[in-house]
């Protein structure tokens, strides 16, 4: 049981291509798992450095998996950034190729209605775990607290881009506010 | 569906679906909606296959989507991939899929090369700490949107699942794997008994 010794390129590689198959319903839904072995239990990451990450993740473009690549790059540079992005996106792309090419050929199939129905609150628990621990480590202040409720009372209500509820956080933070 | 007048032949296959793409075409139509999509690349894929190429039917598109989103890993990445499949094989999965990766990749690893190196700047630090704060906001409110369905509905059954699922991941700190192996046999069975009480 010394895989502290053990190499962190290993290590990355085989945490993030397990999770890859357990992630039911995308990359968020994953948040929890990932920062239990990254922050909880391998201690690559600090709170705070979790929840930067994710703030940089959520500011660039590409899909939201991509905090992996960040996490990746903090353990162990630019080939663990490269491992960690395979890692998680490569399993699960070739079990989607296999059931792809198994559904394309069986003309029109659908998923049974029952998996769908099913499969659906489990994914948005673990989305609702997610967004609990992500405010865990961001919101460490009242203010911080208050920020990301107004944020997320204008994003449910109003059809703003996004990006500008982003850089009212990133004035607001830079102002000291938070 | 191709319109009914046609011939057989896809090549001469006319108007709703057009020309089925190459490598080259999907590697920088995958990368074009990569980099255009901020917080999520979904959007921009449905714009770019459906309403731009017209490579699919808006109802061929939203059954490979909920194709795609019930299988684990990420979503859009697993789009990628089985589109790419569909129009060439393997070569057309791995070009579908490197452009959707590649470019927003290497963006991400030179932000985080910056973050290493300047991350302890005290400016930054708050500026970042004020984008996570709005970030989370963000994120919460796509989680509410999402629970609406069943709120509506006042569906007890998927609200009590999701409250477990959420107690056991976020409170409890359970690993993904052991809560998933209860929680996803649990919630067919459970899904499939109301379903034929329903109909019964």
């Amino acid at each position: 049981m010394t895989d502290a010794d053990a190499n962190p390129l290993w290590t990355l590689a085989w945490t993030f291509g397990l999770m890859s198959l357990f992630a039911v319903g995308g990359a968020n839904s994953a948040i929890p798992e990932i920062h239990r072995i990254v922050v909880d239990s391998r201690h690559w990451m600090t709170d705070q450095q979790f929840s930067d990450v994710f703030a940089i993740s959520q500011l660039s473009p590409g899909p939201n998996v991509l905090i992996v690549t960040l996490i990746g790059y903090q353990v162990a540079g630019v080939l663990g950034a490269m491992i960690a992005t395979f890692s998680m996106c490569g399993p699960s792309a070739v079990l989607a190729y296999i059931i792809g090419r198994l559904f394309t050929r069986s003309s029109h199939a659908r998923w049974p209605a029952v998996v769908q129905a099913a499969l659906v609150p489990v994914s948005i628990g673990l989305m609702a775990a997610s967004g609990l621990i992500l405010t865990l480590a961001a919101d460490t202040s009242w203010v911080a607290a208050f920020i990301t409720g107004g944020v997320a009372v204008l994003a449910f209500t109003t059809r703003l881009n996004p990006l500008w509820l982003l850089a009212m956080g990133a004035c607001l933070g830079f102002a000291g506010v938070v | 569906m191709r319109s009914p007048s046609a011939p057989p032949v896809p090549p001469t296959a006319p108007a709703l679906i057009s020309e089925p793409p190459g490598l080259l075409e999907l590697f920088t139509a995958f990368a074009k909606m990569s980099l255009a999509g901020f917080g999520g690349v979904l959007v921009w894929a449905r714009r770019a296959i459906v309403d731009q190429h017209r490579w699919m039917t808006p109802e061929e598109f939203n059954e490979t989507f909920a194709l795609c989103h019930f299988l684990p890993g990420p979503n859009i990445v697993n789009l990628s991939v089985v589109f790419g499949a569909r129009f060439a094989g393997v070569p057309g999965a791995l070009a579908a899929m490197a452009g959707l990766l590649g470019p927003p990749v290497v963006i991400v690893t030179a932000l985080a090369a910056l973050y290493a190196q300047y991350g302890e700047i005290d400016a930054l630090r708050r500026t970042l700490a004020g984008i996570s704060c709005a970030a989370v906001g963000l994120l919460l409110a796509v989680i509410l949107r999402m629970m609406m369905p069943l709120l509506v509905k006042r569906d007890v059954v998927g609200l009590s699942l999701l409250a477990a699922v959420f107690a056991a991941v976020g409170l409890l700190r359970w690993p993904l794997p052991s809560v998933l192996l209860v929680a996803i046999p649990l919630s067919l069975v459970v899904t499939y008994l109301v379903r034929r009480g329903r109909a019964a």
